[in-house]
């Protein structure tokens, strides 16, 4: 049988011989609909909840947080930095980093099957983001070809700036606000701590497979 | 070569080894727990498990029509569509996309439908290397076992057997019981095959049907390193995942995460909509997804047992079982275990196989109360129990009737005429105030009474008490 043929048994099964839903009732839609906080809720709440799942949220004026940045990663040691130059963040970053640093600033260059080695090489990475999420304490990622999928899951230490006004109440509203239905990239991610596991005993260990480490700098 | 599955011993041996049931009882009272945490409001709760039922519902009441808007809209973002009938079709499919493409190496994010497929073995038959990445099928997978629980594969073993596997099978590794440490090796390895792989190789928690969107939640980050990072990435979800609109997934991704571990939300939430576009640097330049039926399809010919569709893997029935957590999840010898898996093994399978599975209840409910899309666990548990013994009108089950016996058939329709006819009650009554106590224990009496203490007859029944005091009200 081909996939054609495949795909019309399961399809005229399911269309002729379904018998579930047909005589049962099926209850009215509700909806899970949460109050939309305040801003300041918003920043505190994200903040608070980010922080336990051991993220590192700190609050910045205009341009601070590259100053703030080249100190973490002076004192961690991280030795490159990758970022992406052409958009406005890495500009930013670009312009106020030091010329004296330890810490090189790294750009992607073609694609991942050129770039993959030094890709697994870098030690972190700085990305945008579209926004956060306070209820659920979540960054929300749409990848792009200046800063692709895996800037935020090779590199063990993550750096995102996110704008305080981007900071949404829930998922919920996100969604609505972004257009996420009609504007759907090819890969959208919400990103909630540094990775994790709870495979031996049950006990929390951050830093599996992605990132150790996640920083966030909430910019006002 | 495997052994034949022998239910009932697998639960002796189970209920014998106090490591297991030490592991076992600690993991599911530890899950329950946590899952109070996020799902601290009865009313919320409740108000949150009607929506993600309802939602479920009505996806499968409309199933056919959204599978087709969902392969469409897969379609129009550059995803292959592949349907697959049964296990053979989705595992044979999925070898010819990796020999189309060259293919000898494959990493695996966590997926139950390739469990239910048995995908592993059959590709290393084909010899493929395969390598499961989560951490706890990377264990497991070493140890030549299969996952004893739907959410944390490796629950079973402590950290000292698990330091043990990985010293036996990871080279270079020694013995140690630092978790840190194991992590750290076992980080490097496996990023090492992330490399290196041709094939990235996932299951699907929801697909979008209005947008052609995969979804994966995880907390590790293997799943987004095995759809991201090799050239090719294969996709396998069970027709029922379907959820209907972008706007629909807050509810249901809340309450898989609450449900499974106790989180507000995982680490990470994927999103895939399609393979690398021509201006995009990375993910995998092909993306396939194979459509799993399996028995799927025909389950829903029935108009009470398609509620077992509505499952979203999230494992808490395991965690609330009273059997589970005394048993684990290795003695059901099944993909799924737990109440969950006594559901829905008899229907992908047969009765015959799979329904003892169904004997291992005390109907007690704590499964259907703690679901998060509210199956009816126990009342599917006793339709199961029904078709096997024949007694059900519409049977649908594969197998039902196959413990219908003529004699247990007689003594019951003899129980049914002692009940409706007044002079056999009479009778039955009599006889047994005589010579009830008399009865010996041999045959289904000597197996009931290991445990119980045999019924007492009193000289007179309740109902000549009755009669001769009549009723104190108090």
């Amino acid at each position: 049988m081909n996939n054609a043929e495949k795909r019309e048994q399961i399809l005229g099964r399911l269309y002729t011989a379904q018998k579930y839903g047909s005589d049962a009732h099926v209850p009215e839609q509700k909806r899970w609909e949460i109050p939309v906080y305040s801003r300041e809720q918003r920043i505190a709440e994200f903040t608070e909840r980010m922080t336990a799942v051991r993220t590192e949220v700190f609050q910045a004026k205009g341009n601070e947080w590259v100053d703030a940045l080249h100190a973490l990663v002076t004192e961690r040691g991280q030795k490159t930095l990758l970022h992406a130059p052409e958009t406005e963040l890495g500009k930013a970053l670009a312009d106020h980093w030091p010329k004296e640093s330890n810490c090189e600033l790294v750009t992607w260059e073609g694609d991942i099957e050129a770039f993959k080695e030094d890709l697994f090489a870098c030690d972190a990475a700085l990305t945008s983001c579209m926004g956060g999420i306070a209820e659920s304490a979540a960054l929300i990622l749409w990848p792009t070809p200046q800063e692709p999928r895996l800037m935020s899951i090779v590199p063990p230490l993550h750096v995102v700036v996110l704008k305080a006004d981007e900071i949404h109440t829930s998922f919920q509203d996100a969604i609505e606000a972004l257009g996420w239905a009609e504007n759907i990239p090819t890969n959208a991610l919400l990103i909630s701590g540094p990775s994790k596991t709870a495979d031996i005993e049950l006990i929390l260990q951050f830093g599996v497979h992605g990132p150790t480490d996640l920083v966030v700098y909430v910019v006002d | 070569m495997e052994n034949e599955f022998n239910f009932a011993q697998n639960v002796a041996d189970a209920l014998s080894d106090s490591q297991l049931r030490a592991n076992f009882r600690f993991a599911t009272d530890t899950l329950i727990t946590r899952r109070s945490t996020v799902f601290a409001s009865p009313d919320e709760t409740l108000h949150l498990r009607q929506v993600g039922s309802a939602m479920k519902k009505s996806v499968l009441t409309r199933l056919p029509h959204l599978l087709e808007q969902f392969e469409a809209r897969c379609l129009e973002n550059g995803i292959h569509v592949h349907w697959a009938e049964t296990a053979q079709d989705a595992n044979e499919t999925i070898l010819n996309i990796l020999d189309s493409h060259s293919a000898t190496k494959v990493v695996k994010g966590k997926s139950m439908a390739s469990e239910e497929i048995h995908l592993n073995a059959f590709l290393e038959d084909q010899g493929k290397e395969v390598v499961e990445t989560d951490f706890g099928e990377f264990i497991i997978q070493l140890a030549g076992e299969p996952p004893s629980h739907i959410i944390v594969p490796a629950v079973h073993k402590n950290r000292k057997q698990i330091a043990r596997v990985l010293a036996d099978h990871v080279e270079g590794m020694d013995y140690t019981e630092d978790v840190d440490v194991m992590l750290a090796k076992v980080r490097k390895v496996l990023r090492d095959h992330f490399k290196t792989a041709d094939v990235g190789i996932s299951g699907v928690n929801f697909g979008v049907a209005e947008t052609g969107t995969l979804c994966l939640v995880e907390n590790e980050g293997n799943g987004r390193m095995c759809t991201t990072v090799p050239p090719v990435h294969i996709a396998l979800m069970g027709i029922e995942k379907i959820v209907e609109n972008v706007a629909d997934i807050p509810a249901i991704y809340r309450l898989l995460c609450g449900s499974a571990t106790g989180q507000r939300i995982t680490t990470y939430f994927n999103m895939i909509s399609g393979p690398r576009k021509e201006d995009e640097q990375d993910g995998p330049k092909e993306v396939h997804l194979v459509l799993l039926d399996n028995g799927r399809s025909r389950i829903l010919g029935d108009p009470q047992l398609g509620d077992v569709l509505k499952c979203i893997r999230c494992g808490t029935c395991l965690n609330h079982c009273p059997v589970f957590t005394r048993i684990g999840g290795h003695a059901y010898g099944s993909t799924y275990p737990g109440p969950i898996g006594t559901i829905l093994m008899p229907q992908l399978e047969s009765l015959e196989t799979k329904g003892v599975l169904a004997t291992a209840s005390s109907l007690c409910d704590a499964c259907s109360e703690a679901c998060p899309v509210m199956i009816p666990i126990p009342g599917i548990i006793r339709r199961m129990r029904d078709e096997s013994y024949g007694n059900h009108d519409d049977p649908w089950l594969p197998g039902h009737g196959f413990k219908k016996s003529a004699l247990e058939s007689l003594i019951w329709r003899g129980w049914r005429w002692s009940q409706n006819c007044p002079a056999l009650n009479r009778l039955m009554l009599k006889f047994l105030g005589k010579f009830g106590n008399a009865i010996p224990k041999v045959g289904p009496l000597k197996i009931w009474t290991r445990y119980r203490a045999k019924p007492k007859f009193g000289k007179r029944s309740l109902k000549d008490l009755v009669k001769k005091e009549g009723v104190r009200r108090e």
